[in-house]
């Protein structure tokens, strides 16, 4: 938080007598807040420019700034700004993680949270990581070097992310000689990519700076002396009057329910935060994906009940009519509702070292809920500097990608570029619960897939067909309680195969065509089940038809049967 | 004029081309630091199997108490609450766990670890380097083992020292407690991933985003209790020039040592014999924030165990440190 340095001692002795800290309290709660995203490399002067914004604003404290003084390579007399983020050059220097670092500080309209992030070509993942939570971007362009891939590359997964507003700081201008020529050719450069790039419709507002961090030139302040051709705000202006939270209040309502509050029998709320839109007690919602209906009794919080709330709150509603909602389930306005599918189109961005491999097991985790991937298959990559498409039919880490995606459950979707929280997901690693991709939901297919003639037939057809998914199925029991289990499935119509020996391969293959394959492995009381990477549920086998039941039972709530 | 005015440069009132009036109500930072830390909160007690809340007494603790009462409202926080002992507590500290514990109705753990308090560990006869890793980071490994805990919420924020600007609000531990800092899950949107193989378990910070401004005003705004110790009041110090030492605990004299009284308070809570005390008249809260404004040092910065290395906390972090 802004501390004041020396300066400002002086000062406060002689307003101390008209300094209220009521009033700084009252203009404190009138705050509201902006994130931003800035990505950045060594030289393009980045840890200069948030150094320089942390320095203006007075949010670094006296001692930071003494232990840089005289040191660095901005010459005598010259503060070198980038030592006070601990830039990318200490960090790599020291052999410290180069990782997204997330920076705040204030000013007496807004608090601001930075999400800082590294710039090169395998700092992809960690740019959108920042973006993703970002109201605006700055982009840095070197006035020296024009628009360089590296800033393409940011401007690119920043509008991917659905960043709103992004902000080119055409940087070092002192360098160029203030040059208006200059500027505006950069800005027309980058106006050309960015119409090209933003492929997805959602609306960027973008905005060009001429700046010299080094010298604070329209950075804190308007410099007209430096740039008497450029008529607009400074950095820190313009960070301050742009829209922060987004104004979703006309927006379609989407309430995904994190947790059933139900503290007695007398209360049953629905826990979660308003990803979109506003709700009023007395309006009608449906519940996702069982369709029911009702109506809104009451907003429950702690410090009382709401007549409305709207994004972001985090509130618990109770509805007027008893409906089975659990966690996972969207609430949304009735007539409004959001698009129940399998199938749709998301872009990629992949994280993981391992690539994208389609025969490994991903769940996808979208809102409060968590579903197994059944097929993605890429459509292309992007090659995010030059736009160009590439077929391919993996992905690997840092690179983005169209995909095709199948779910084994229903969702319940919006595009991203209409509502951000519902048309995200991350996608995970079932195996090494490793978090792999962050994915952002393109177009949604019609949820039909049985209705195809077209190509080999499906896993999804399979499923509609034998009424059950495909998994590996591993049994701890005696063979009573297999033998049984086995005759159980089959007289369900379920199409099973035995495997006496673990081969994980051929089981998966199996089952990723839709067979439930059966692992057993002999054992004592009780009877352990793993169903697919699951963990190991104890079943009781003093009676083995309740056996058999508890494990169908398991099926079904893993919605593996259906 | 305000103090305030002056730390930031003027800001012209012209209107700024390409940018539409805002005329939303802004509902202010707090609120919606608020919301996002009540989803995670909400998210953690809904995915793993035995969350608890580490509990530390001092003021994010105490925040992050009452946005877990928020969070489950009208019903009660589901998860038990941990507080690591080393023994070096101030009084004061202990009475209002209890207090606050029974006032919430939380189940509180306490766990010491006993055999190193018995053989008289102490941060002067070792240093604070190994006193910590004994009495708090060996404390709160056994503790979450002993109790199977699968997640833990911390309270600690991004702003409060360098290696915590990267930590992710699900920060992922190995089988052994702990932290690799080149291998932490990328974290987009609200979208966590609590998965953990046996064994492993993820440290939460929902207080991630907020500032050490942010939960003072929260504290204000909200009326939360918070220990006694945060006023300034007389206090018996030993007096080391700039440095107050609070006289807790015996061994911290220095021979020929006598206490003063001075009016003063704690910025931060820790262990008596690491955490001096500094010389304030703030009794009030919105003192204590008139105060921390005109701050020109970190709040950590009266913690001897902060300083005690080069990249003191991304050390202990990596070992299983909060």
């Amino acid at each position: 938080m802004a501390s004041l340095i020396t300066e400002q001692n002086q000062l406060q002795k002689d307003t101390a007598s008209v300094f209220s800290i009521e009033k700084f309290l009252e203009q404190e709660r009138g705050k509201d807040l902006l994130r931003f995203s800035t990505a950045g490399s060594v030289d393009d002067g980045k840890s200069t420019l948030i150094g320089r914004l942390l320095y203006d604003t007075r949010s670094v404290y006296d001692d930071h700034v003494k232990s840089i003084e005289g040191k660095g390579t901005a010459g005598a007399g010259v503060l070198d700004f980038a030592l006070l983020t601990d830039g990318l050059r200490a960090e790599r220097e020291q052999g410290i993680t180069i990782d997204v670092a997330y920076r705040y500080f204030s000013t007496e309209r807004r608090k601001f949270i930075i999400a800082d992030t590294p710039g090169h070509e395998q700092y992809t993942r960690n740019m959108a990581t920042g973006a993703s939570t970002a109201d605006a971007a700055i982009v840095l362009v070197d006035a020296r070097k024009g628009v360089l891939i590296q800033s393409r590359r940011h401007a690119y997964i920043a509008s991917l992310l659905g960043v709103r507003h992004v902000i080119v700081a055409v940087n070092k201008m002192d360098l160029v000689a203030y040059s208006e020529e200059v500027f505006q050719k950069i800005q027309q450069d980058f106006e050309a990519f960015l119409k090209a790039a933003n492929a997805d419709g959602r609306p960027v507002e973008l905005y060009f700076l001429p700046v010299s961090a080094l010298l604070g030139v329209n950075v804190a302040k308007r410099s007209p002396e430096a740039t008497p051709w450029y008529t607009g705000p400074s950095l820190l202006e313009l960070l301050e009057a742009l829209p922060s939270v987004e104004d979703t209040s006309g927006a379609a309502f989407r309430f995904p329910v994190q947790r059933v509050v139900r503290p007695d029998q007398h209360f049953r709320g629905f826990a979660g935060q308003i990803a979109s839109g506003s709700i009023h007690a007395g309006d009608a919602v449906t519940v996702l994906p069982s369709g029911r209906k009702s109506k809104v009794e009451r907003i429950v919080t702690y410090d009382g009940d709401l007549k409305e709330a709207h994004a972001p709150f985090s509130v618990t509603l109770t509805l007027e009519d008893e409906v089975d909602i659990s966690r996972g389930d969207l609430l949304v306005r009735s007539g409004d509702e959001a698009q129940l599918s399998r199938r749709f189109a998301a872009s990629l961005v992949w994280m993981d070292a391992q690539a994208l491999d389609p025969t490994r097991l991903y769940l996808l985790k979208h809102t409060s809920h968590t579903v197994p991937v059944r097929e993605l298959s890429v459509r292309h990559r992007v090659d995010v500097g030059t736009l160009e498409e590439f077929s391919a039919d993996t992905l690997q880490m840092n690179e983005i990608g169209v995909l095709e995606v199948e779910t084994r459950r229903p969702i319940a979707l919006d595009r991203y570029a209409e509502v951000r929280v519902t048309g995200a997901f991350v996608l995970i690693d079932a195996r090494t619960n490793a978090t792999v991709a962050a994915g952002m939901v393109r177009e949604i297919h019609k949820d039909e897939p049985h209705a195809s003639k077209q190509g080999p037939v499906t896993a999804a057809q399979r499923a509609e067909r034998w009424g059950h998914e495909g998994e590996v199925v591993e049994l701890n029991a005696p063979a009573e309680v297999a033998d049984a289990l086995e005759h159980a499935l089959f007289d369900l119509g379920a199409v099973t195969v035995r495997a006496l020996q673990r081969a994980p391969a051929m089981n998966a293959a199996l089952a990723s065509s839709g067979i439930l394959v059966l692992v057993h492995h002999e054992s004592e009381a009780p009877a352990h089940l793993k169903i697919g990477e699951g963990p190991a549920l104890e079943i009781a086998t003093d009676d083995i038809n309740a056996a058999v039941e508890e494990i169908l039972k398991q099926l079904r709530g893993h919605k593996i049967l259906q | 004029m305000l103090l305030t005015e002056s730390a930031v440069s003027t800001v012209s009132t012209a209107p700024i081309p390409g940018t539409s009036p805002v005329v939303r109500q802004n509902p202010g930072h707090l609120r919606l630091l608020e919301a996002e830390s009540i989803q995670i909160m909400r998210e953690v007690a809904s995915e793993f199997e035995r969350p608890v809340m580490l509990y530390s007494i001092g003021k994010d603790s105490s925040v992050m108490l009452r946005l877990a009462q928020k969070a489950f409202y009208p019903g009660p926080i589901p998860f038990p609450l941990l507080h690591i002992d080393t023994g070096f507590k101030f009084r004061e500290m202990l009475e209002f766990r209890d207090n606050m514990a029974k006032e919430v109705g939380a189940e509180l753990h306490v766990w010491r670890n006993e055999p190193a308090i018995a053989a008289g560990t102490n941060p002067i006869k070792l240093d604070t380097k190994r006193c910590c890793a004994l009495l708090k980071t060996q404390a709160l490994l056994d503790a979450l083992k002993h109790y199977n805990f699968d997640a833990a919420f911390g309270g600690a924020r991004r702003d409060e020292e360098k290696s915590r600007a990267k930590e992710r609000i699900y920060s992922f531990r190995d089988a052994a407690g702990q932290w690799d800092p080149k291998n932490q899950r990328p974290e987009l949107w609200n979208l966590y991933n609590a998965r953990v193989h046996p064994g492993e378990s993820i440290r939460v910070f929902p207080l991630s985003n907020w500032t050490e401004m942010d939960v003072w005003q929260y504290i204000h705004e909200e009326n939360i209790p918070i220990v006694d110790l945060y006023y300034a009041k007389e206090r018996p110090m030993y007096v080391r020039g700039d440095v107050l030492m609070p006289i807790e605990q015996e061994f911290v004299r220095l021979p020929g040592e006598e206490p003063q009284m001075v009016k003063s308070r704690l910025r931060s809570l820790g262990c008596s014999p690491c955490t001096g005390a500094i010389r304030s008249e703030a009794d009030t809260m919105p003192k204590i924030i008139a105060e921390l404004l005109s701050f020109r040092s970190s709040e950590r910065a009266n913690r001897v165990i902060d300083h005690d290395q080069e990249g003191s906390m991304e050390i202990k972090k990596r070992e299983g440190y909060f």
